[in-house]
């Protein structure tokens, strides 16, 4: 299905979805993310590139971490930054989101981060936005989280070297995850051997399998020779739709313990998009043991997401200059 | 007012009748079909040569939001859609507000209509108050107004003794009981057929059970009472195999679809295009084609609109927060015939569909052309390209996922009573 996130010489215009866009662009990201990192270590943190810039965060739904990272790729690539978390829970619908839109509009913002409890709401937005501003989402409702998934594959990438060879697995709460669902079409564009899901039917979407995905409802066969594991945090109101029983079932059947993990390749990474649910999703030994790579994900957030601000909105011959 | 249809080709289905014919028109009545009527001075005079000249179309369910929601839609407007899609006569469903569940609400609903004068409109009463789906209405009160049937809308009864006792009620008064089938629970939040396009796009899922379901309870209790029931809007294609074993065991069980579960798929909605987005949800392709074929073995015997229009605002913003729904009147014509063009039903499975089997499903006197019959009248032109413009709708409602669609059909005339309500002699054609 085609996203309106490409312009017509194929660069990102708007950064929706991995669905649709083309291996290399993503490996452009992760080299270009790669080429930021090193920013990080550096006395100052900052390049020019968006210099002169406004970037709106907009954020519908809460979010500590996603937006902190955000503001720091911005403020590294020399923008202007401008935070907004606006309560949904009323009665706001349609019209006075794009109302929202069009008085930020109206003060010359160049992008959008957004995020919305509602599948789709970032490509309404990038639908009703002036042509010049791009939109970069930052999670629509159980749709996706686009930017999360390409520093999952960058993290994937700096410790396993050829996407083809792997067998990744990803547990837990899939239905409801714009996250899981980012991530399976990053890695099958990215050629991943085996995508596998491990899940009670109750957290599954129904016809997963559509997805280009392994289903396992059992993780004892599901870990097994996996190169990659990924959990996914378990929203606690689960219990209410009648979809798990308790926290404490689920962690017997599918939190990732040390002896579930030695299933898995012993030079398996274990990875989390967070906040972690100690003990619910995860054994703390495991969130802090020697494969585990998750504090590692949120260092990459930022170069990773300074890669795809830059590439939406940066000039492409400053780009090169900045980075080579 | 003399009216002289000439030289058209004249379909009813109801007589089996398809003759090249001229009717002749007086006082609101059809007084001859035939080729000459001697000493008939006629006031106009329409050349119908190369068109076809069916019984006016007569829908079993359109919103046209008066009472309640004037700023979207009225009376007025949508008679003009409905007539401008060959329309003549058509049911409103009880979800007005005030919901039609007293006579004064129908009153209302018909002196609008008359005094609009283009359509028969027909109101559906309120099967429970509010359709809160605790307390009957009056329903002999709301007969007595002119009600010709009942319904809950689209407020399902959860409560199984509730609804039969409503069912038996309304069998005691002879009242045909429409439903729109949906399990409240199973339904939830849900936006889109529960598929894999709810699994890709994130979107909760409205699983087939939802109707299924609901179905299978309702015949149940339909069975045990005796009610006389129509289904509304099915859009599975396992409801048609349930309606179908309860038409073999003789219930009085009737259905419709809508002109657009028979075209539209879940694949329709593409990329959260919101005005796919409607209720029950476009299904798979399966459930389309079994719909289908559900016409074909006469299973459902009608073809309905389903007419919702909305403002522009309604369908602006993230996919699950949109109103669902599609303004319909004007299409349901053209997407009926385009499936007798794809060869999927016959022509005169096309025209009974929306003519004389819902009105049998009415018990009205209309849906069919004879001599002393109310002249309600449909003229198209079977063989005209044009091209969908929902922005030119007659209908205040803009909100039609057909837009660009070539159809080879349009809409020429409309007579209601005996009167020309709606008339195009020009239309143009685009070249394919």
């Amino acid at each position: 299905m085609s996203h309106n996130q490409l312009t017509e010489s194929g660069r990102l215009h708007h950064f929706l979805s991995i669905e649709g866009l083309k291996r290399a662009l993503l490996t452009e990201i992760m080299d270009r993310a790669e080429q930021f990192s090193s920013i990080s270590h550096q006395q100052v943190k900052k390049v020019p590139l968006l210099r002169g810039k406004t970037i709106v965060n907009l954020f519908f739904e809460n979010s500590t971490r996603t937006r902190t990272t955000f503001e720091l790729a911005a403020k590294r690539l020399s923008a202007d930054v401008i935070s907004l978390n606006i309560n949904t829970s009323s009665a706001s619908k349609g019209e006075s989101l794009r109302d929202t839109l069009h008085n930020l509009e109206a003060m010359h913002s160049d992008m959008f981060v957004v995020r919305h409890n509602q599948s789709g709401a970032a490509e309404f937005i990038a639908q009703h936005v002036a042509p010049h501003v791009s939109v970069i989402n930052a999670g629509d409702g159980c749709h996706a989280h686009p930017t999360q998934a390409m520093l999952d594959m960058f993290t994937i990438r700096r410790h396993k070297h050829h996407f083809p060879d792997l067998r990744v697995a990803i547990i837990g709460d899939i239905l409801h995850s714009r996250v899981a669902r980012s991530q399976i079409q990053a890695l099958a564009t990215l050629g991943v051997g085996e995508i596998r899901v491990i899940a009670p039917k109750t957290l599954l979407p129904t016809d997963c399998k559509t997805l280009g995905v392994h289903v396992y409802h059992d993780m004892e066969a599901g870990l097994k020779d996996v190169d990659v594991v990924i959990t996914l945090r378990l929203q606690l109101e689960r219990m209410q739709g009648a979809l798990l029983p308790s926290a404490r079932e689920y962690f017997q059947c599918y939190g990732l313990t040390e002896r579930k993990l030695s299933l898995a390749k012993p030079d398996a990474i274990v990875m989390h998009p967070g906040p972690i649910n100690r003990g619910v999703e995860i054994a703390s030994a495991v969130a802090d043991g020697p494969q585990s790579v998750i504090l590692e994900q949120v260092t990459h957030g930022i170069a990773v997401r300074m890669a795809i601000m830059s590439m939406t909105l940066g000039s492409q011959a400053e780009l090169h200059e900045v980075t080579s | 007012m003399n009216l002289h249809i000439k030289n058209g080709r004249v379909i009813d289905p109801a007589s089996q009748l398809d003759a090249q014919l001229d009717i002749f028109i007086r006082d609101g009545k059809i007084v001859a079909m035939s080729s000459h009527l001697d000493g008939f001075n006629a006031d106009k005079t329409i050349d119908a040569t190369g068109l076809i000249v069916c019984p006016g179309l007569v829908d079993l369910n359109a919103r046209l939001r008066e009472p309640g929601q004037e700023h979207t839609a009225t009376i007025d407007s949508e008679t003009l859609a409905a007539v401008a899609g060959g329309i003549t006569s058509l049911c409103v469903p009880p979800d007005t507000d005030p919901v039609i569940d007293t006579p004064a609400v129908v009153e209302l609903i018909e002196e609008r209509a008359k005094k609009s004068g283009r359509a028969m409109v027909y109101t559906i009463g309120a099967l429970t108050q509010k359709l809160q789906g605790e307390l009957l209405t009056e329903m002999a009160a709301l007969k007595m107004a002119g009600c010709i049937g009942v319904s809950n809308g689209l407020s399902p009864i959860k409560n199984s003794l509730i609804l039969r006792r409503a069912m038996e009620y309304a069998a005691t008064l002879d009242l045909t009981l429409f439903i729109n089938a949906a399990d409240p629970w199973l339904q939830g939040n849900g936006c889109v057929h529960e598929g894999a396009i709810s699994a890709r796009l994130g979107l909760t899922g409205i699983p087939e059970t939802t109707e299924t379901i609901a179905v299978a309870r309702d015949l149940l209790l339909i069975e045990l009472t005796g009610v006389r029931a129509h289904f509304h809007n099915i859009s599975c294609g396992k409801t048609v195999s349930l309606i179908k074993d309860a038409q073999n065991k003789g219930l009085a069980v009737t259905a419709d679809v809508s002109a657009h579960h028979l075209h539209l798929s879940e694949h329709d909605i593409g990329n959260y295009d919101t005005l796919s987005h409607v209720m029950p949800p476009l299904r798979s392709i399966r459930d389309r084609e079994q719909l289908q074929q559900g016409i074909r073995d006469g299973i459902i015997t009608a073809i309905c609109s389903h007419h919702q229009p909305l403002d522009n605002d309604a369908k602006l913003g993230p996919f699950p927060e949109t109103t669902p729904g599609i303004s319909g009147l004007e299409t349901l014509l053209a997407l009926t015939m385009k499936l007798v063009d794809d060869e999927e039903i016959t022509l005169h499975q096309a025209i009974a569909s929306l003519t004389s089997h819902p009105a049998e499903i009415l018990g009205i006197d209309a849906g069919q052309l004879k001599t002393g019959a109310q002249a309600d009248i449909c003229i198209f032109n079977p063989n005209i390209y044009n091209e969908c413009q929902p922005n030119k709708f007659v209908s205040a409602g803009k909100n039609s996922p057909f837009s660009g669609w070539l159809f080879n059909n349009k809409v020429t005339h409309t007579v209601f009573n005996g009167k020309l309500v709606f008339g195009q002699d020009k239309i143009h054609s685009i070249s394919v």
